[in-house]
C-alpha cells in the first residue's frame, strides 16, 4: 500500500517538475506556414526574466527565421539555378537557410551565455525540436529533480525487500 | 492449496534463460536516430536516403522509363541520325537524365516529415488544454482543433493523436508513412514516397520533363515508322523492320495523355498556390456557397505563386536521421520505471501474473513464488 503512495508521489512529483522544468513556446501562425513563434511572455517565467528581454530573444529569433524564408532576389537566382543543375546544387552547396540556421545557433548560445544561464534558464534550439517549439528550461530545477527521484527510489527498493515476512 | 499447485512449477524452467540485464547496465553501441524513427519509412546508406515502406511500385517506374528510352536509344535513333539530325538523341539524353535524377530525388528525399512530439512537450499541450476548463473530473479527451486567423481566413488546426501535435496549416498525417507531413500534396505510389514541402519541385520537374520525354519519344518514333513506311513499304513492313518501335509506341501513347493530363494538372496547382490534398477536399473553393472563402496562402499573382513554390528557399530536412540518440535520457528514467513496478508486480504475482502477461523478474523463484501467497492473504485481510 505504501508502495502505492510512494508511485502516486513521484508520479505528481515528476509531473509537477517536468512542467515547472520546461516552458514551451508555440508557433504563431497568423502569418501563414512562415517559422515565427509567438511573443506572448509565459506567465510561468515572470519572476525568471525580464520581460523585454525575453520578447527581445523571440523577435530576433522570428526575424533570422524570416531572412532565411524570404522570397527575393537571392532566392529566386539560387533556385533558378538549382532547377537547372536538377537540383543536384542542393549536394554540393551550403543553401541560404542553412547558413542562417548556423547564425541562429551561434545567436541561442550566445543568449544562453549571456541572458538566460545566468538567469538558471536554458533555451534550446527549435531545429532540435522540429521547428515546433521553442523551449526554455530551468537549470536548477532538473537537478534537484533528479535528486528527489533517486531518493524516492532507493526508498522503494528497500520497502519492498522489508515487507514479506 | 494454491500454495502447493504454484510451488510444483519447475523452479529450472524459470532459472534456465539468463537473467535479461536491465538496460542502463548493458554496453549499447550508439545508434542513428533514423535506427529508432517511429515513422513507417526505410533508410538507405546509414540515413542519408529515405523511402516509404511500401516502395510498390517505384522499380515499375523507374523499369518503364529505363526500358523505353533503351530501346528508343538502339532501335530508333541511329535511323534518325541518319536520317535527320544527330540532336535527337542528344536532346532525348538530356532529358532522359532530368527524369531519372529528378524521380530519384523525389523518392529518396524527406518530403517535410515533422518529427513526433516530445512527452513533454505532449504533456504541456494536455495541460493547457484541460486548464481553461478547470475541471478534470470526468474525463473529457482533449479538444481535436484549435482555430487560427490567417489573412483574414479561418483556419483550423487540427490534434494528430499520433504525432501529438497540432498540426501546422497545410500540414497532413499521411497513413501509409505514419507521419505528419508539411504542405502534404499527396502519397504517390509511383515514386514510392509522399510529396510535401522539401519535395514538391523535385516532383514537378519529374512530371513535366517525363511528359516532354514521352511526348518526344512518341514523336521520334512516329516519324521513324513515317519514314521507314514511305517509298510503298507500308506500316506493316516498317513495323517489322523496327518491333521494338511498336512497344514504344504503345507505352508512350498510354502514358502521355495521363502524364501531360498530370503535369497540367500540377501547373494549375503551383499557379494557385494549391495543394492535390486542398484541392480535392475544396478547402480553398468555396463549394458550400461560402462566397468568403479563398486560399489565404496565395500571392494573388501567377508568377509570384510560381516562384514561391518552385524558386523558394530550400527548407531543412526536420529529422536529424544521421544524428546520434542520447544515451542519458534513457538511463535517468528508466531505472525509476522498470524497477517501482517490478516490485509491485512481485506481490501480486500469484493473482495476475497469468493474465497480465509481463514477465516476472528475474529474482529466485522459490522465494518468489512462496512470499506472495502469504502477503496476499495478509492484503486481503488488512
Amino acid at each position: 500500500m505504501t508502495t502505492e503512495l510512494f508511485l502516486h508521489n513521484l508520479q505528481e512529483l515528476r509531473h509537477s517538475a517536468s512542467l515547472a522544468n520546461k516552458v514551451f513556446i508555440q508557433r504563431d501562425y497568423t502569418d501563414g506556414t512562415v517559422c515565427k513563434f509567438q511573443t506572448k511572455f509565459p506567465s510561468e517565467l515572470e519572476s525568471r526574466i525580464e520581460r523585454t528581454l525575453f520578447e527581445d530573444t523571440v523577435k530576433t529569433l522570428n526575424n533570422y527565421y524570416a531572412e532565411a524564408e524570404k522570397i527575393g532576389g537571392q532566392s529566386y537566382l539560387e533556385g533558378c539555378l538549382a532547377c537547372l543543375t536538377i537540383y543536384l546544387i542542393f549536394l554540393c552547396i551550403e543553401t541560404r537557410y542553412e547558413k542562417v540556421l548556423k547564425n541562429i545557433s551561434r545567436y541561442i548560445q550566445e543568449q544562453n551565455e549571456k541572458v538566460y544561464a545566468p538567469r538558471g534558464l536554458l533555451i534550446t534550439d527549435p531545429i532540435q525540436r522540429g521547428m515546433r517549439v521553442v523551449s526554455l528550461q530551468s537549470l536548477q530545477t532538473s537537478v534537484c529533480v533528479c535528486e528527489c527521484m533517486w531518493s524516492v527510489e532507493a526508498a522503494c527498493s528497500s520497502e519492498a525487500v522489508v515487507s514479506p515476512p | 492449496m494454491k500454495n502447493r499447485e504454484y510451488q510444483q512449477i519447475d523452479p529450472q524452467a524459470l532459472a534456465t534463460p539468463p537473467p535479461r540485464p536491465l538496460p542502463e547496465h548493458m554496453p549499447k553501441r550508439v545508434r542513428r536516430k533514423w535506427e529508432v524513427f517511429p515513422g513507417k519509412n526505410r533508410f538507405c546508406c546509414d540515413g542519408r536516403m529515405i523511402v516509404a515502406r511500401q516502395s510498390g511500385v517505384l522499380p515499375l517506374t523507374l523499369g518503364l522509363i529505363l526500358l523505353t528510352s533503351g530501346l528508343f536509344f538502339i532501335f530508333d535513333c541511329p535511323f534518325l541520325v541518319k536520317h535527320l539530325t544527330s540532336c535527337i538523341p542528344a536532346i532525348g539524353g538530356v532529358l532522359f537524365v532530368f527524369v531519372i535524377i529528378s524521380l530519384l530525388q523525389t523518392s529518396f528525399t524527406d518530403p517535410g516529415i515533422l518529427p513526433r512530439a516530445t512527452p513533454e512537450e505532449a504533456a504541456d499541450i494536455e495541460k493547457q488544454i484541460d486548464n481553461p476548463t478547470g475541471s478534470s473530473s470526468s474525463y473529457r479527451p482533449p479538444p481535436r482543433t484549435k482555430e487560427v486567423v490567417i489573412n483574414q481566413q479561418v483556419v483550423k488546426l487540427k490534434y494528430c493523436f499520433t504525432c501529438k501535435i497540432f498540426r501546422p496549416p497545410r500540414t497532413s498525417h499521411c497513413s501509409l508513412c505514419d507521419n505528419c507531413v508539411e504542405r502534404f500534396d499527396h502519397h504517390c505510389p509511383w515514386v514510392g514516397n509522399c510529396v510535401g514541402k522539401r519535395n514538391y519541385r523535385f516532383f514537378y520537374t519529374f512530371i513535366v520533363s517525363l511528359s516532354f520525354l514521352t511526348a518526344f519519344i512518341f514523336g521520334c518514333v512516329t516519324t521513324h515508322l513515317a519514314l521507314r513506311s514511305q517509298g510503298g513499304n507500308g506500316l506493316v513492313f516498317a513495323l517489322q523492320a523496327s518491333p521494338a518501335s511498336a512497344l514504344e509506341l504503345v507505352v508512350c501513347f498510354f502514358s502521355v495523355w495521363s502524364i501531360l493530363g498530370l503535369s497540367g494538372f500540377h501547373t494549375y496547382l503551383v499557379a494557385a498556390n494549391l495543394t492535390t490534398n486542398e484541392d480535392i477536399k475544396g478547402s480553398w473553393s468555396g463549394k458550400s456557397g461560402n462566397e468568403d472563402i479563398g486560399n489565404p496562402y496565395s500571392y494573388n499573382s501567377i508568377i509570384k505563386n510560381c516562384c514561391s513554390v518552385l524558386c523558394g528557399p530550400m527548407p531543412p530536412s526536420l529529422i536529424d536521421r544521421r544524428g546520434f540518440v542520447p544515451s542519458d535520457d534513457s538511463v535517468q528514467t528508466s531505472p525509476v520505471e522498470i524497477e517501482l513496478p517490478a516490485a509491485k508486480n512481485d506481490r501480486n504475482m500469484v493473482g495476475r501474473a497469468v493474465t497480465s502477461g509481463r514477465r516476472p523478474p528475474p529474482s529466485p523463484p522459490v522465494v518468489t513464488l512462496q512470499q506472495p501467497a502469504i502477503s496476499i492473504q495478509s492484503h486481503s485481510t488488512a
